[in-house]
């Protein structure tokens, strides 16, 4: 295998293009999913002011919506963290700042649950409002729970030694989804907690 | 036997995965307190089918065990039991696609003309109206999945990566799970009229889809998944172009048919998640309860209509432009003649991405959209013609005084230019707000249509199949059959279609099984000429079987073409080139002697006949 990669590499070199490293691949990959989901996201945000306009019911938790912001946003600092101790051979590091990472993504999720369960009183799904804030969190928060999924895959990999310097692509990978998650959780948190006034809403408002 | 094994585990799992997930959606529903129990049901339960049957089939064995630290297994089969199971070579999963796009081309075919027959005159009499908008809807989606996977899933599939000179797509799982997201759609489009049918026609607008029986709910959830599959198979195109390419496949070397496959990949990557979003409100509002459309609840019914449409207006590039690029690709290799203007085709395939994300509100003339946006949607609808001008005189220009070597693929390529001319201005007439303000919804819009995607795409289709027949089955097809099919095809299709657009401009409404009595006379002569256009099709599938088992042995390289896909076996090994090719100039230097597109530097290689120009 490594011989045949060589000589493609070095046929490239002297037809003046290009080798791509699998490594590189995989990246591009995930970029490219990131950009179609980005896209998801997009019409998701966008459909909010379709269905209820820049209103927002007063019932809604601010203290709560800051605190998922600061948890998910310091787990990004985390995330980042297990991905530059994986790329030094730090395994417990890499091990540490991942469950770290796992440990702020269920928090978030218990937070998401305890606010969905105040929002059936408040603005049940069939309500206006409602539709968008289960719609939204609710797609989120799969987003959420794959990215635990991945991490806790990437930690047993871990633990089994599986990285070190030049070869950490599944810390990596896991790593970036969850900062994308992370981001599109920025712009959900200002649609949805923040924007336009805070009216008061009956349960089919 | 051992070759139906994936295919029943698949079936085992998908059926435990929808008795798990039943049973969670009911206990779910059980918890909230709510009555409506049936579609919940039947969509968790579809979730969980779909991941047990993709576990079944070869996911789980090939892939995921790999996560769990176990070793995977990959799928290895010899002979025709590999078509059954998940391989990851492309040029399997090529003729997966292949084979199973041609199936439901066919079987949409019929549905189209069980539609005639009741269309033959003015009342209902072979089906009752809500079959025939069953029988509507179910042809509209299955033509639909077919002009979006024919070239991209079939064709992109097989032939890009030998173009390229690459042994495999950039991520062949992936490109494996992605045909077999497939099967499961065609499930649950079959299952739609058990479950009281659809009324919506194939673009499932509410209230209508999320009022209408359940079999509105099978025909949602199969139109989201096939999506998926439209974006994971773009994705990994994408990757493969950009980092697969041979040593010296330079960006402007690269054949135009790949940068075709490049650019309605973007479309395919990006746009369909916005059907998936149009198509997860209405799946919400049924399972859940939501509410996106009421607008005495909250939400406005338009915005289905700007979410659809932001994808479905580009899907249609997904469709023409691969029809577009083996149009070309056709018409140089057979007129031997370079491909007019390539860097100018190029940056109008890139045009036509860009514009086509900017027109979808003209499928909303009628919707009581906002009527400032008529005057803007109009004009940047009609400036996509002049990229799509571009392609057409590109396409006359390569023919151009070329000396016309008139086979069969050469004939269907030349019979897009003519077909797509007529669904491309007609085009103009439904952009354009007056003239669709009487037009929409009326048969005007049904002969558009199926001029730019039968006329243009589907004819470009059989081009394709003829043109890499003998590179896929490594036999000739008839060429005699071949131009029969052409010529009844041809005829006959205009013949059927023409028509359409008087008594669509004379005011007879698409969608319907009843009308008034004075357009009888053209609609029984559209009815007798479908059938006969039926007919055209008897000629194609008997030559395909046919030749598959008895044609002439085809060689490697029957058309003396450039391109790298030529240059290898037929068919191509499973590492598709002995020895690696290498690229030194473009593929169309036809006319010129000393022209050459490629050279195995290590060792011979496996070359073909010199390509060259007899004819
Ligand atoms: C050359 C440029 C084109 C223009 C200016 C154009 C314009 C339009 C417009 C304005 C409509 C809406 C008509 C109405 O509903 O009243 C329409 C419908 C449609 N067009 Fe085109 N079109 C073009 C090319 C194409 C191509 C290349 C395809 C497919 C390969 C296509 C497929 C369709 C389909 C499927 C519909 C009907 C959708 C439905 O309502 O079911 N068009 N076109
Ligand atoms: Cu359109």
């Amino acid at each position: 295998m490594a011989m045949t990669d060589l000589i493609h590499a070095d046929l490239h070199e002297r037809y003046g293009t290009k080798a791509y490293s699998s490594l590189t691949m995989h990246r591009l990959g995930l970029w490219l999913f990131i950009i179609s989901d980005a896209f998801f996201f997009t019409a998701l945000i966008s459909s909010r002011y379709f269905v209820s306009g820049t209103d927002r019911p007063d019932a809604l938790i601010q203290e709560l919506g800051l605190a998922l912001t600061a948890v998910l946003l310091l787990s990004s600092l985390s995330a980042y963290r297990s991905e530059v101790a994986a790329s030094h051979g730090d395994t417990e590091g890499a091990k540490r700042w991942i469950m770290i990472t796992i440990i702020a993504g269920f928090v978030f999720l218990g937070g998401v649950v305890f606010e969905w369960y105040e929002a059936f009183h408040d603005f049940p799904p069939g309500s206006g409002f409602g539709t968008t804030f289960f719609t939204l969190t609710g797609i989120h928060t799969t987003h959420v729970i794959s990215g635990i999924i991945l991490l806790a895959f990437v930690y047993r990999r871990a633990a089994k030694g599986e990285y070190g310097p030049g070869h950490y692509w599944g810390v990596e990978g896991a790593a970036k989804y969850w900062h994308f998650v992370d981001l599109a959780w920025v712009f959900i948190y200002p649609t949805l907690y923040l924007v336009g006034e805070s009216v008061e809403m009956g349960a089919h408002g | 036997m051992t070759a139906l094994k994936p295919l029943g585990r698949a079936i085992l799992f998908a059926l435990i995965g929808f008795l798990i997930g039943a049973g969670l959606s009911a206990a779910l529903v059980e918890a909230a307190g709510r009555d409506e129990m049936k579609e919940p049901i039947i969509a968790g339960g579809y979730m969980f089918a779909l991941i047990g049957w993709l576990f079944g089939v070869g996911v789980w064995g090939s892939w995921v065990r790999e996560w769990f630290g176990a070793t995977v297994k990959p799928f290895h089969i010899e002979g025709w039991g590999r078509y059954l199971g998940f391989s990851t070579d492309h040029k399997v999963i090529g003729v997966q696609y292949g084979v199973t796009t041609i199936v439901i081309f066919l079987l949409a075919g019929a549905l189209a003309l069980l539609m005639r027959i009741e269309l033959a005159d003015a009342n209902s009499t072979l089906l009752s109206r809500t079959d025939y908008n069953t029988v509507m809807g179910l042809h509209g989606i299955m033509m639909i999945a077919v002009a979006v996977a024919a070239l991209m899933g079939g064709f992109a599939n097989y032939v890009m990566p030998l173009m390229i000179g690459a042994d495999d797509v950039a991520f062949p799982r992936l490109n494996a799970l992605s045909f077999w997201i497939v099967p499961p759609v065609a499930v649950l489009l079959i299952l739609t009229p058990l479950f009281g049918g659809m009324d919506t026609g194939w673009t499932g607008y509410p209230p209508l889809s999320s009022q209408g029986p359940t079999g509105n709910l099978l025909f949602l959830m199969a139109f989201t998944t096939f999506g998926l599959s439209s974006i994971l198979g773009g994705l990994n195109f994408l990757a493969t172009i950009i980092t697969m390419r041979a040593p010296g496949m330079t960006w402007s070397r690269i054949p135009i048919f790949v940068w075709a496959v490049f650019a309605a990949s973007l479309i395919s990557l990006t746009a369909t998640q916005f059907v998936a979003y149009a198509l997860l409100m209405v799946i919400f509002e049924r399972v859940f309860g939501m509410h996106f459309f009421d607008g005495t609840i909250g939400g406005d019914a338009i915005l289905f209509e700007h979410v659809f449409w932001f994808y479905s207006h580009p899907a249609v590039y997904v469709m023409i432009l691969p029809a577009f690029g083996i149009e070309l690709e056709i018409l140089s290799h057979f007129a031997r003649k370079p491909v007019f203007a390539y860097k100018w085709v190029v940056r109008a395939f890139f045009s036509i991405v860009g514009l086509s994300f900017v027109v979808w509100a003209h499928h909303l003339f009628t919707s009581g959209m906002s009527s400032e946006l008529h005057g803007p949607f109009m004009v940047l609808t009609e400036l996509i013609s002049i990229p799509t001008g571009v392609v057409f005189l590109a396409a006359v220009g390569t023919i151009w005084r070329g000396r016309l070597w008139l086979k069969t693929p050469m004939l269907f390529a030349m019979g897009v230019i003519a077909n797509f001319l007529i669904g491309g201005l007609t085009g103009l007439y439904v952009a354009d707000v007056v003239t669709d303000l009487n037009f929409q919804d009326t048969y005007f819009v049904v002969a558009h249509f199926h001029y730019t995607i039968v006329g243009g795409e589907i004819f470009a289709l059989m081009g394709a199949i003829y043109y890499w027949y003998p590179k896929i089955t490594g036999r000739m097809y008839s060429e005699r059959l071949g131009r029969i099919h052409f010529i009844g095809m041809m005829v006959l299709y205009n013949v059927t279609f023409i028509p359409m657009f008087i008594v669509g401009a004379q005011g007879m409404n698409r969608r319907v099984a009843d009308y008034p009595a004075e357009f009888e006379n053209l609609n029984m002569f559209i009815t007798v000429s479908s059938l006969l256009l039926g007919l055209a099709f008897i000629p194609f599938v008997y030559n395909m079987v046919n030749s598959w088992i008895r044609g002439r042995k085809a060689g490697d390289n029957p058309w003396g073409a450039r391109t790298l896909e030529w240059q290898t076996t037929s068919p191509p090994p499973e590492e598709n080139f002995e020895t690696q090719p290498v690229v030194v100039e473009d593929p169309y230097g036809y006319g010129d002697p000393d022209a050459k597109h490629f050279e195995f530097p290590s060792g011979s290689g496996h070359v073909a006949e010199p390509a060259g120009g007899d004819d």
